[in-house]
């Protein structure tokens, strides 16, 4: 399944994002832990859980957290996946966090990611210490019993291992040219 | 009563969504039978006229039709938007609910008696 496995060194990326950035983990340096979510605009699961990322990623980046979305899916096969419909999504959401796009899918490929919403969080010596799904129900966010990865967040930002550091990622598949 | 569920294998959520369809129908009494397809091509989608996966229809109606209205075939997981307004990647069962009593009603008087429940 991974690429990229618990321990494992952050894969250095450099992409563009909606807001006109270009972005790199480099980017990111000051904060204690860092989440790399591969994400996309059209999938369901990316749509219901979406809220509780945003909320997360505003609640923890004062405590030292960042997040970063990357959309690697095939735009033409996934239209609703472009840059300029990211552009628009991001925008309309407010997104807290730069949404990068991975035209090639060589980011995606190298971490070895497989759906959207797919986490990997890295604390501060940028080893992946949490790798899978935000928590234990998309469907409805008040029925969650595992918030994996705020529990990981916490556990990062207090220097404790990660109580659950991987689960299986639950998603639509990133759509491969 | 036809009832066809269409899904695509790459969403993982398919199978919950026929258990969920299963509890409404023995909620509502009904035991159909569930015509199941499994589409996995462009071709396929376009042939079915699928719009993603899960895809439920009663006798031929979907049981989101609001959900349905401008969406083109996709290969592709389906977007639910849900009583309250969130998101899910299936039908409420509200949703499967109303479709099957809007089902029966439009049925005539004898064929409701003969098929029971709701």
């Amino acid at each position: 399944m991974s690429k990229l496995n618990l321990g494992d060194q952050i894969i250095d990326f450099n992409l563009p994002a909606t807001d006109a950035g270009t972005y790199s983990p480099e980017s990111f340096r000051d904060k204690i832990a860092l989440a790399v979510i591969f994400s996309c605009v059209h999938c369901p699961y990316v749509k219901a859980w979406e809220d509780r990322l945003i909320d997360l990623g505003k609640q923890y980046q004062s405590k030292g957290l960042d997040m970063v979305l990357i959309c690697s899916n095939d735009a033409v096969k996934y239209p609703a996946d472009n840059f300029e419909n990211m552009t628009g999504h991001a925008r309309e959401k407010q997104y807290p966090f730069p949404f990068l796009h991975d035209e090639s899918q060589a980011v995606a490929r190298a971490y070895g990611a497989e759906r959207t919403p797919e986490v990997f969080l890295f604390d501060y010596e940028r080893k992946l210490v949490y790798r899978g799904a935000p928590d234990d129900n998309y469907e409805d966010p008040g029925a969650v019993k595992q918030e994996y990865l705020r529990d990981a967040i916490e556990a990062v930002l207090e220097g404790e291992p990660v109580p659950t550091p991987q689960t299986p990622p639950v998603g639509c598949t990133i759509k491969w040219k | 009563m036809k009832l066809e569920y269409f899904y695509f294998p790459d969403c993982p959520s398919h199978a919950e969504g026929l258990t969920r369809l299963k509890k409404v129908l023995a909620e509502k009494g009904l035991n159909p039978e569930i015509e199941i397809t499994c589409v996995n091509s462009d071709e396929q989608a376009q042939d079915l006229d699928f719009i993603g996966s899960p895809t439920i229809l009663v006798d031929g109606r979907d049981v989101d039709p609001q959900g349905r209205k401008g969406q083109s075939h996709a290969l592709a997981c389906r977007i639910y938007r849900l009583e309250d307004g969130r998101y899910s990647p299936l039908p409420s069962e509200q949703m499967i609910r109303k479709a099957l009593e809007r089902a029966v009603a439009d049925r005539p008087v004898e064929q409701q008696n003969n098929e029971g429940g709701i």
